[in-house]
């Protein structure tokens, strides 16, 4: 078993224990810091692809920024720790085979599709990394417009947060 | 043997991490024994003095009181979490120790270069990736510790910690534009040379404002006077590590060390020329530098070996004295004297950082939480955003004036 | 060294997608389900980069860091609406907020 086999393999294993930790998890603080795991185990995956920039990004911004927001509500709100764990019949006999059979259905699908098809049998690409230097060129030339408007969406989100959280009675 | 050729990076990787975090462990270590000797100094006292000489075993037995002190849990805590957040802090604090570069490039052992672990293209990205998990430690040691002084101290500090990363990241990319580069050893070669024959060509003169916005982000990002309130005495107990006692808040303690020794080596990396020396390579003569300063600190130990010491502090001086004397005439050999010149520079320029942190705890005051978050949004980040906006003007005025 | 092929992450992405639906149908906190909501987008991002790597265009790489940067907009105003509602309800069970008569 070659490396880039095993680090795939034990990344993969902790990204599905993450979720499946999310879905077991009685505190939602303990959900939230099993997603921090999948994350950091999704970043690795990235570096095995080559995105170096795109796993940097995802560990600043979405492990190290949105889930601290996550967490830091958890903490202020402090409500809803008893969380019944117990579900109705309907879910419990008739929802969780229903939910498995459709993840089984999807990686199937992914798998036997014709794309899926194409990319098993065809040749990957050589394994080298994305510089950030061709990255910023194409995000910078051919979707300028879409970043600028990202920025002025991240404004509208800034605004509409601190609208929303400030007390009635000021 | 054939293990070592036919994997030479596995190995030469090992080697290097467990002697680095070996050297990094005792720096941590020593690191609290300046700090209260020079505090101590400052203030007209002689701080630790008594065991062993100058104090200088004062971190040994500080350990052995972690180690032996009781290790209770708080009632009602979250034991995963409580357990979790100190090993969280101290292991992310010396994971970026393996990113930085102590020394030039081209000295290497088997192909792999000896002064860096990893040397990442994106090294700048990852460090700033691993400083934003930390936050984890201190939120994660404020809830978990089940009690109001706790968790108010680990949500103020972290609250205070993601918002001075935003103005931390934003004044190094002033520097970034300068260096076209992500890559620390590019960058520090981008260094070399000199303004007008005698200045070096360190980041810190073009971009000067961007490292006063650095240095004072990075004190607030490790919560050091005078952005320590959320772990002052007077306030809030001892902030978010109050429920900890022996060994995890030993590690809250190295933890706060090693990320000054990050954000300090980020400091020289970016703006103060990393591993090269201020002085011109012509001038041969100044490569013994190393050798005569360690000359000069066995020189007054021996004279304060059989000069000044009394009972058994004289044993302990004499061994130090002659190990630095040997030390001393090792770095003449042309060998180490070739291998040592970078750390030397690095470390050097690291302690004079550290100086400055322990200095400005000395004697200043602290600012109240309601105006260190004013401090931090109202006026570093918009002057972080300035002096991006300028360097990237001047680095495209050619090309605007070009076009005009 | 031969590289996993792309198939591989394509069938993990499958099964993150999957257990953040899971997730979404079952749980009852909202910052739960707020929480399967970004394992979706995540599964989805892991989709995207593996077939730019497939398909060896930076294409993939660039909407991926659109796509972080909009979760974290939407995180960001979906907690602030979550804070809202536990000041008037003073429960974050869906169960118990899901009429609009008070």
């Amino acid at each position: 078993m070659s490396l880039p086999f095993l680090v795939f393999f034990v990344c993969a294993g902790i990204a599905v224990l993450g979720a499946l930790l999310l879905i077991l998890a009685k505190e939602p603080i303990h959900s939230a810091l099993a997603l921090v795991l999948v994350m950091i185990s999704l970043a690795v995956l990235y570096l095995l692809l080559g995105a170096e920039f795109i796993a940097a990004v995802q560990i600043i911004v979405y492990a190290g920024a949105i889930m601290v927001l996550f967490v830091f509500v958890i903490m202020l709100l402090n409500a809803g720790s008893e969380e019944r764990t117990d579900w109705s019949k309907m879910a419990k006999y008739a929802g969780l085979p229903l939910g498995i059979f459709l993840l089984l259905e999807l990686g199937h699908w992914m798998f036997h599709s014709a794309i899926g098809k194409e990319i098993a049998n065809g040749s990957v690409a050589a394994s080298s990394s994305v510089s950030t230097v061709e990255m910023s060129k194409m995000l910078f030339n051919q979707y300028v417009f879409p970043f600028e408007a990202t920025s002025v969406l991240i404004l509208i989100a800034i605004l509409g947060a601190l609208v929303l959280a400030k007390r009635d009675d000021q | 043997m054939d293990f070592i050729t036919h994997h030479p990076v596995l190995v030469v990787s090992l080697v290097k991490i467990a002697l680095l975090l070996f050297i990094v462990l005792t720096a941590l270590a020593y690191l609290t024994w300046f700090e209260r000797k020079l505090i101590a100094h400052i203030q007209s006292r002689w701080g630790p003095v008594e065991v062993g000489a100058h104090g200088l075993l004062q971190p040994l037995a500080d350990g052995l009181k972690f180690l032996f002190k009781e290790d209770l849990t708080p009632p009602g805590a979250d034991q995963f979490l409580y357990i979790l957040a100190p090993f969280l802090a101290l292991s992310l604090g010396l994971t970026t120790i393996a990113l930085i570069p102590f020394g030039p490039p081209d000295i290497q052992v088997l192909g792999q270069s000896v002064f860096v672990v990893a040397n990442v293209s994106i090294g700048l990205m990852f460090v700033f990736a691993i400083t934003s998990i930390g936050v984890y430690g201190v939120a994660l040691a404020g809830w978990s510790s089940n009690s109001k002084y706790p968790l108010m101290g680990g949500l103020r500090s972290s609250a205070q910690m993601i918002s001075y990363e935003v103005a931390l990241t934003l004044s190094v990319v002033g520097v970034v534009l300068l260096a076209n580069t992500l890559n620390f050893n590019t960058m520090i070669e981008g260094q070399r040379g000199y303004y007008w024959h005698f200045i070096p060509r360190w980041n810190i003169v073009p971009q000067i404002i961007g490292f006063l916005c650095y240095f004072t982000s990075a004190i607030a990002e490790t919560n050091r006077v005078p952005f320590d309130l959320p772990e002052a005495e007077t306030e809030l107990v001892a902030g978010f590590h109050t429920e900890y006692s022996s060994f995890k808040f030993a590690m809250f303690f190295m933890a706060e060390y090693a990320n000054m020794i990050t954000v300090s080596s980020l400091a020289t990396i970016l703006f103060l020329g990393g591993w090269l020396s201020p002085f011109p390579d012509s001038w041969t003569f100044m490569r013994y530098l190393p050798a005569v300063g360690l000359l000069l600190l066995a020189a007054y130990l021996i004279y304060d070996t059989f000069v000044l010491a009394r009972g058994i502090a004289k044993i302990q001086l004499i061994v130090i004295s002659f190990g630095a004397l040997a030390i001393a005439l090792g770095c003449l050999h042309p060998l180490v004297l070739n291998i040592i010149q970078g750390p030397f520079w690095f470390v050097t320029k690291i302690g004079a950082i550290m100086f400055f942190y322990v200095w400005m705890r000395a004697t200043l005051p602290r600012f109240r939480y309601d105006q260190l978050m004013a401090f931090g949004w109202k006026f570093l980040l918009p002057v972080s955003l300035a002096n991006l906006v300028i360097t990237a003007l001047i680095k495209v005025w050619p090309l605007l004036v070009g076009h005009g | 060294m031969s590289v996993v092929p792309i198939s591989y992450y394509l069938v993990l992405s499958a099964i993150l997608f999957g257990l953040g639906v899971i997730a979404f149908v079952f749980k009852r906190n909202i910052i739960t389900i707020f929480m399967a909501i970004e394992l979706m987008l995540n599964a989805v991002n892991l989709a995207f980069v593996a077939f730019a790597r497939a398909h060896n265009q930076l294409d993939g790489l660039v909407f991926v860091f659109f796509v972080i940067v909009v979760a974290a907009a939407e995180a960001a105003v979906g907690l602030a609406i979550v804070i809202t509602v536990y000041q008037n309800r003073q429960t974050l069970n869906i169960e118990r907020i899901d009429t609009l008569k008070f």
